[in-house]
């Protein structure tokens, strides 16, 4: 499944952009996130990370389609 | 009134916004860039967030609160890009019918806004750069091996 991946603050500079487009295996946020830890190692070294579809937090089980918009938040520091 | 912003913020405009003649106290929290962390001198730190749903998840934090405590009126400001100590980086402004209501409410969203909202920012030193509590804390790790 192709998607477009948003990655902000330290996700971003792991992933080298701002967003990347990915042909991911699976159709689940942890099928994402399986892929995403091999190809981009650098994010295991993170406290956490979660994964936001169509700007709401997400659940690892939750579904994602072609076209929803995904996007990679590393600990929050505002403030 | 949720503005994030890579302007100054005008801190009486955000009081202004969150005030009502219905309401008996304002309580408001200004966030400051500190000038050192970790004994390390701030030269100044860059923000950004993932705005649509920074705004949205403030939004959330800030319907809570209005409930919980009855707010009358409320106002986020949120500045983004590169800030140096001294300067304001958010300000949280509420209105209530009393100061304890008012006080609650102001410190409940500034706290869930740090936890929660997609906001980062990124610490820049003398010597190097680090993004904020993004990585485990390198002494806990040590302490615990």
């Amino acid at each position: 499944m192709k998607v477009s991946v948003k990655a902000f603050g330290i996700a971003r500079e792991i992933l080298g952009s701002g967003v990347v487009q990915l042909d991911v295996p699976g159709q689940s946020v942890a099928d994402l996130r399986v892929f995403l830890e091999s190809r981009y190692p650098g994010l295991l070294d993170l406290r956490s990370l979660f994964i936001a579809v169509n700007q709401k937090y997400a659940q690892e089980g939750q579904k994602i389609s072609e076209g929803d918009e995904i996007a990679l938040i590393p600990p929050t520091s505002g403030g | 009134m949720i503005k994030i912003t890579e302007k100054a913020i005008d801190v009486s405009k955000v009081i202004e916004t969150a005030s009502c003649l219905g309401a008996g106290a304002v309580s408001v929290f200004i966030g400051t860039v500190r000038d050192h962390a970790h004994n390390k001198k701030v030269v100044w730190l860059e923000y950004e967030a993932y705005e649509g749903m920074a705004v949205a998840e403030t939004r959330k934090i800030i319907e809570e609160a209005a409930q919980r405590w009855g707010l009358k009126g409320w106002a986020v400001a949120h500045r983004m890009g590169t800030l140096r100590p001294g300067e304001t980086a958010v300000v949280v402004a509420v209105s209530a019918e009393h100061r304890k209501e008012a006080f609650a409410a102001c410190q409940f969203i500034i706290d869930e806004l740090k936890a929660k909202v997609p906001i980062f920012k990124k610490e820049v030193f003398e010597d190097g750069e680090e993004w904020v509590s993004a990585k485990p804390d390198k002494s806990i790790l040590a302490s615990a091996n």
